[in-house]
């Protein structure tokens, strides 16, 4: 059974969700509940259906199973599902005639900021909206061209407003966490980040410390390239700087180009609050370390890390290592401490072009994590906080567990807080319980994985 | 350098995945979500270049502003003889320009009305030969600053309106209404057409002609504002504007005209759409006033010719861009139904143009049901403008939305985007020459005449100028 129904658009994760839904309703073996892009299209082409014409503004349902009259009835329960999507969320302003662009909404309401995470194409024109409406915007979006970054940001310094992205994962602004955000206690660390997970890691390990932040400002993986040249970065230092809240910069980012180092160490230097910088590469501080040095920097105790040592014998022997990681910072940062090892980053653009970020999606890395031979050491990391998966434990214990089971260590990295919605500890005792060491800090988890898989420790 | 944001509470516009914007909701931050879709298709790439043009924002706000800020003023009523360059012979037709194989039925036999009305056949057979040879010459209104309702066919013994911007100083002109039913610009040609016309010409215009001499300029910025608030939406409500002009101009009739003014009087007021074309120079000659900006992606004419719609853009200068005519949706007259309805015809686009017209239907909740309504939808209607439109008209508002200003200049990035196409209220034309208005309701323009458009702004984008 094939549907096209023209004029109805919900965005890609929740028609996921439906469309999870719609696989679990009695009778349906295959569901395909989808924007009609070319890429969903063929999706489902090569799922054996045969499809009308349609486009990317029309919502494509195809359905298969046993029986018309299963299918009618399941595509009655879907309906009931996507009716519920288009309506308003508890909590949530309802509005007669919501605005269909930003432009409209900055026109008729208030706002101190947007949040932008329309396909990647369609980030730009958005994201301008709020620039030009005097707004600052965070970019969610992936697949957003250079030029465009450019662009905005440059608009943006004329304006006086601040472009976090695209690719931005995370920011919290006045307490308001945006993206994938974890629910950290207000302090006096302000972070600028060029990397999501990175800037969540250290936030979350300042947390365990029990010291809180001011604001945390994303400013998108490809700011301190030469390309882009540091612009929403250096911009959200001195915003830092001028904040009365912020005692302490901590700047998290893969090491800058040459001349983008030079502006930025050129602005810290002329900056009145202190700046840690935790610059991921060879040679240079991990973010536990960079954290640590934030924390001494405050005359605040640097606590241990919580972690949960893994449970039986498994993994005694040395084996090859590899990283299933959904944060592309802390891949880098556990490659560069382990130092070998087969490591994939799944929230790279390349993996989530027409499919959600791993941290919403775990599909792929459950599918790469039972992929993995008896005797290998797999190292991963959890991410925890608003945006993310409600209970990734509750896919990925079994699937460690089995892990397990074969004969494969496996050690997680998890990033969050006490307070994140998904429970810290709940999380970390469901995945120690499967099997998994647990631990809060990457670089230890990344350091204990290559002692595993060297054969030194277990 | 501080930023807004840093200080004081968080209220976040949301756009794209709603697990994000539900996620601000489960921490109580406030926020307003947008209802988005993906653009128009195929315009993603013209879209990225032209909002990328760092001329965009001022160009816009420059022709809109020009717009808004024109003054209009009804200052003659004259023949179209001494005001166009209309020859004898030449013909002035509503919409883009149109050849008479392509013409449809309310067209030619407007074209045929104009042969006999000029003298220039002797017979509708004769006229429809010599049109058919090409020996009349056919020109757009729009390209001589003028406008007609329909047909909106001029030819040169006709009186036209005459009003000029008081503020940047340009002139417009447009046709006298000829009241509804069997008439020339729904493509009427019968001998009663022939006799009202020239009546009008020898009677009505020159009355006209001289009571405007006498009572001076009209504001007709003023009576529009107050149309509205008494519930017309100048397009296919005009009864208020109409009879505020009775009021205006009767006591400088019956001095100027003395021996006509009752037959003059009787005639405006038995024609609640009298005042409609000369609120369309009106609309003119405001919108001409926003023209040529480089840079610019505001509308300037919205028009039909019965076959095409055709929209003209600021910065594009004086090109067209155009879409196959849609046929209005709304009620019918008698026995007459859609088989019967001509594809959209008219310069009387030029109201949605400037901000009124469908643009305006909150304002005229008597004339929902007359285009097939309520009257919520007529306030969705005006609401769904505000997203594809450039700004609030300061002096045109409607009571019904506290006194809102109308949504005025639309923007091709803005349709493109939202694939909101403007709302047009309209009169439907008989699709058979001769047999004048069937009926009435809302039509949407082609959505290609708007992807056209915008893919031309990205090509003068590219080549770094308007090409104006």
């Amino acid at each position: 059974m094939v549907r096209v129904r023209t004029g109805v658009y919900h965005d890609s994760v929740s028609l996921m969700r439906v469309s999870r839904a719609a696989t679990a309703l009695p009778g349906v073996e295959v569901a395909v509940v989808a924007m009609a892009t070319e890429l969903n299209l063929g999706i489902a082409a090569e799922l054996g259906f045969d499809l009308p014409k349609a486009g990317p503004a029309d919502l494509l349902i195809a359905l298969r199973g046993g029986g018309a009259d299963t299918l009618e009835a399941a595509l009655a329960e879907l309906d009931g599902l996507l009716a519920g999507l288009s309506a308003m969320p508890a909590g949530g302003t309802a509005v007669e005639h919501p605005p269909h662009t930003v432009r409209a909404a900055a026109r008729e309401r208030a706002a101190t900021l947007a949040l932008v995470s329309v396909p990647g194409p369609y980030a730009f024109a958005e994201a301008l909206d709020a620039v030009e409406a005097g707004l600052s915007v965070m970019i969610f979006s992936d697949n957003v061209p250079v030029e465009q970054e450019v662009l905005l940001k440059r608009r943006a310094a004329e304006l006086g407003v601040l472009v976090m992205g695209p690719d931005c994962g995370t920011a919290v602004i006045g307490g308001a966490g945006l993206g994938f955000a974890n629910v950290l206690r207000p302090g006096p660390v302000g972070l600028v980040a060029a990397s999501g997970t990175g800037a969540q890691q250290v936030a979350c390990l300042l947390d365990h410390a029990g010291v809180g932040i001011s604001h945390l400002l994303g400013v998108g993986g490809r700011d301190l390239s030469a390309d882009v040249g540091g612009l929403s970065t250096l911009r959200a230092l001195e915003a830092l700087d001028a904040d009365p809240a912020t005692e302490l910069i901590v700047l998290i980012s893969k090491p800058p180009a040459p001349e983008v180092a030079r502006a930025v160490a050129e602005t810290i230097a002329k900056l009145g609050t202190p700046v840690v910088t935790a610059l991921l590469g060879p040679g240079q501080d991990d973010l536990t370390a960079a954290t640590e040095t934030a924390l001494r920097a405050l005359g605040a105790p640097v606590p241990a890390w919580p972690s949960w040592p893994a449970p039986g014998t498994a993994g005694e022997h040395a084996g090859s290592l590899r990283g299933i990681y959904s944060g592309g910072t802390l891949c880098v940062e556990a490659r560069l401490i382990t130092g070998s090892g087969e490591f994939t980053d799944f929230g790279d653009d390349a993996y989530t072009v027409g499919r959600a970020h791993p941290m919403i999606d775990p599909t792929l890395r459950l599918e790469a994590l039972a992929e993995v031979p008896p005797g290998e050491v797999v190292l991963l990391d959890v991410v925890l906080g608003h945006g993310a998966d409600p209970d990734p434990a509750a896919t990925l214990a079994p699937a460690i567990a089995g892990a397990a089971a074969r004969g494969v260590t496996v050690i997680v990295a998890l990033v969050g807080s006490e307070g994140d919605p998904q429970g810290l500890n709940a999380q970390a005792e469901a995945l120690n319980a499967a099997g998994a060491a647990v631990f809060t800090s990457n670089a230890q988890a990344a350091g204990h994985a290559a002692e595993v898989a060297a054969g030194i420790a277990r | 350098m501080t930023l807004t944001m840093l200080s004081g509470e968080p209220e976040v516009i949301t756009v794209g995945a709603d697990l994000l914007g539900e996620a601000l909701d489960f921490q109580a931050v406030p926020r307003t979500r947008v209802d988005w879709r993906p653009p128009m298709p195929g315009t993603e790439a013209d879209l990225a270049r032209v909002l990328a043009d760092p001329r965009r924002g001022r160009a816009n706000e420059t022709a809109v502003g020009r717009l808004v800020s024109a003054r209009p003023q009804l200052v003659g009523v004259r023949p179209a003889h001494e005001v166009l360059d209309l020859p004898k012979g030449t013909f002035l037709h509503a919409g883009p320009p149109i050849e008479w194989e392509r013409a449809s039925g309310p067209m030619r036999g407007a074209l045929i009305g104009a042969m006999l009305l000029e003298g220039l056949a002797a017979d509708a057979a004769d006229a429809e030969e010599r049109l058919a040879r090409g020996q009349a010459r056919l020109d757009s209104c729009h390209h001589h600053r003028t406008v007609g309702p329909m047909a909106g066919v001029v030819t040169s013994s006709m009186w036209m309106f005459e009003v000029r911007d008081a503020e940047h100083g340009g002139t417009a002109y447009c046709s006298l209404n000829e009241g509804l039913g069997k008439v020339l610009r729904y493509g009427a040609y019968g001998p009663e057409v022939l006799r009202r016309l020239r009546w009008m010409a020898e009677v009505l215009g020159p009355a006209l002609q001289a009571t405007l001499e006498r009572s001076g300029p009209l504001d007709l910025r003023a009576l529009t504002a107050q149309a509205l608030q008494m519930g017309d939406e100048l397009h296919n409500r005009n009864r208020a504007a109409t009879s505020l002009l009775v009021r205006e101009l009767a006591p400088e009739v019956a001095e100027a005209a003395p021996g006509h003014a009752a037959e003059v009087l009787r005639f405006i007021n038995g024609n609640d759409h009298f005042f409609l074309n000369a609120g369309m120079a009106a609309c003119k000659v405001s919108a001409d006033a926003a023209r040529n900006v480089p840079g610019s992606t505001m509308v300037v004419a919205m028009a039909r010719n019965g076959t095409d719609f055709g929209v003209q853009v600021s910065g594009l200068g004086d090109r067209w861009f155009t879409g196959p005519a849609g046929v209005p949706d709304g009620l019918y007259l008698g026995a007459y139904g859609p088989d019967d309805a001509n594809p959209d015809i008219g310069d009387s686009t030029i109201t949605e143009t400037a901000g009124l017209g469908g643009f305006a239907m909150a304002a005229a909740p008597a004339i929902v049901r007359f285009v097939g309504g309520d009257v919520s939808d007529a306030m969705a209607a005006t609401r769904s403008m505000y997203e594809i439109t450039l700004a609030e008209h300061p002096a045109y508002q409607i009571p019904g939305l506290d006194f809102r200003g109308t949504p005025v200049g639309v923007d091709v990035t803005l349709v493109a985007r939202t694939g909101l196409l403007p709302t047009v209220n309209t009169g439907i034309a008989g699709r058979v020459a001769g047999t004048g208005q069937v009926g009435a309701g809302l039509v949407s323009p082609p959505a290609s005449a708007f992807t056209t458009a915008l893919a031309a702004l990205a090509e003068a984008v590219d080549h770094g100028n308007g090409s104006v």
